[in-house]
């Protein structure tokens, strides 16, 4: 169901972790839906993303996103961490599930969250970004048969 | 520790036995002949259905003339509900039955509900039980079928359908139950228990995929549902799945006569199972009723993390489960039954299924086991639940 890469990153996900005084922090999803992301940056006086953390309650398409994009925002300025979208993390995976394709969308979220943090915490304004949403949830239209 | 293969979730289904592939083989070559036929390899096939009828009559107390053979519990679920809907719809339109159904049940009934039924979904208590006052205080002067399984898929708890089935006679309202989980798990006398329709599938007591039965006791009207010939004393139309039949005959046969033997084994392995996670693993909650509860049954919620995640590490160690998560259901939303015992949502996502058989050995649980505190211990180290949690409990 997964591909190698999914699995790579689900088995051996990179970074791991929490960081203290993270620059920003950022925590998506909801419990409900049986996805949690957290997302924490390190980002230096240049605006340059120097380490990237992640916790995630999730499945193991949501804890690969995670990890992936972890490695996506690294040693990118904030604006180019900006520009990464869920098409880019599932690329980078490649492709997931199409009912997994939501987890990829709480990743992409999550780097928002976590940068918006950092913007409001150093009282600037990131252009292009808004305020996330911390909650993901789809409208699924329910069929009949 | 080495790789193993370890398979835990034959609720899910089982293998065929060896016993009865070699009785159903024959029915696929030379006893190939159409039953309804005249010929002498019709005689044959005609006489393995007979036989396999009185076989599984006898394994519920009832007689072969009772017996429907259907494609799976599936199908003999959706028959018993909509036909007896359809054909007792001049009496009343109202069905009871509880929120822990199979979805082979559930769907029927929202089936219904949009064709002008209504359809009383009972609540259970939080080990799984249905509240048999309850369900007397719902039947109604329309009720014409209540539908209560006979154990629950999930998480193991056997209701008390003799209760149920006594409750129903009394107030003149049929009675089926969905024993897929419960057949040659429990001994089952439908004159007993009061039971006018029952739904079993072959492929989770070691028989094949594909054939199942409903019992309809006689007496009970129901329409046919699928029209045609003559078969199946022309309610259930088609050229008969005579190896599928035969199999789950002798499927059947085998279970049963090793029933009281199987699940005394059974029941220890589960017993330890259960035993050793709630000593070993903390924030874990056993799901499903302690006592009345299926021999091969273990279910339990692990706080802070989701399910999924947990069945692709155990499949990385060679062992199939499954969970209750939003994750491998398809939807967003985690197992309904988990949901109707009173789980929270995301305690319900860290739900794990083990379902061992008789050949589950103690040392078989003792792997899972193992391996099973290193994965919940791995998942919570990378969970934010898990660490809201810990500096909660630090301040």
């Amino acid at each position: 169901m997964y591909s190698e890469k999914v699995m790579d990153h689900f088995q051996n996900p990179r970074n791991v972790g929490e960081i203290e005084n993270a620059s920003g922090v950022g925590t998506v999803g909801n419990a409900k839906c049986g996805d949690i992301m957290r997302m924490y940056l390190d980002i230096d006086e240049n605006q340059v993303i120097r380490e990237c953390k992640f916790k995630t309650f999730g499945c193991g398409a949501a804890v690969a996103t995670s990890s992936m994009a972890t490695e996506l925002v690294k040693g990118k300025t904030i604006y180019e961490a900006l520009q990464i979208t869920n098409q880019a993390v599932m690329e980078a995976l490649d492709g997931l599930p199409p009912v997994k394709v939501h987890c990829s969308l709480l990743a992409e979220e999550a780097i928002h969250a976590a940068l918006w943090d950092y913007a409001e915490k150093n009282n600037i304004k990131i252009e292009g970004l808004e305020k996330p949403k911390n909650d993901i949830s789809e409208g699924e239209e329910e069929e009949e048969y | 520790m080495e790789k193993r293969f370890i398979y835990m979730d034959n609720a899910a289904t089982t293998p065929v036995r060896r016993e009865v592939l070699d009785a159903m083989l024959p029915y696929f070559t030379e006893k190939f002949g159409n039953p309804s036929s005249i010929y002498g390899i019709s005689g044959e096939t005609k006489k393995a259905i007979a036989d396999a009828r009185e076989i599984i009559a006898g394994t519920i107390g009832t007689a072969p003339e009772n017996i429907y053979f259907t494609a799976g519990g599936s199908e003999s679920d959706n028959w018993a509900v909509k036909a007896t809907a359809e054909a007792y719809a001049e009496k009343g339109k109202h069905i009871i039955t509880t929120k822990i159904e199979h979805h082979a049940l559930l769907h029927t009934c929202e089936y219904l509900e949009k064709r002008g039924y209504e359809v009383t979904y009972l609540d259970v208590d939080e080990n799984g039980l249905v509240d048999v006052e309850a369900l007397e205080r719902a039947i109604r002067p329309d009720t014409i079928l209540i539908s209560v399984m006979f154990a629950n898929n999930e998480i193991g708890t056997i209701e008390p359908v003799a209760e149920i089935g006594r409750v129903a006679k009394e107030h003149g309202v049929l009675f089926h139950t969905d024993a897929v989980q419960a057949y040659t798990q429990v001994p089952i006398d439908v004159d007993a228990m009061n039971i006018d329709m029952l739904s079993v599938s072959g492929h989770k007591i070691n028989g094949p995929k594909g054939i199942g039965f409903l019992y309809i006791r006689r007496g009970v009207k129901i329409r046919s549902f699928v029209h045609g010939g003559a078969q199946e004393r022309h309610r259930r139309a088609g050229t008969e799945n005579v190896p599928g039949i035969v199999g789950m005959a002798r499927a059947a046969q085998l279970a049963v006569a090793e029933m009281e033997e199987r699940t005394a084994r059974e029941t220890a392995v589960r017993d330890h199972l259960i035993e050793r996670i709630e000593r070993e693993i903390p924030y874990a909650r056993l799901n499903g009723d302690r006592v009345k509860r299926l021999p091969n049954n273990v279910n339990f919620s692990f706080q802070f993390i989701e399910g999924e995640s947990m069945l692709i590490m155990l499949d990385g160690k060679g062992v199939c489960a499954s969970s209750g998560s939003a994750c491998t259901s398809g939807s967003l939303d985690p197992s309904h039954v988990l949901l109707a015992i009173g789980l929270p949502h995301e305690i319900a996502h860290g739900s794990l299924r083990l379902t061992i058989s008789g050949e589950t050995t103690m040392e078989d649980a003792d792997f899972v086991v193992d391996h099973l505190k290193e994965i919940v211990e791995r998942l919570r180290s990378m969970s934010p639940l898990y660490e809201d949690f810990v500096k909660k409990q630090q301040k």
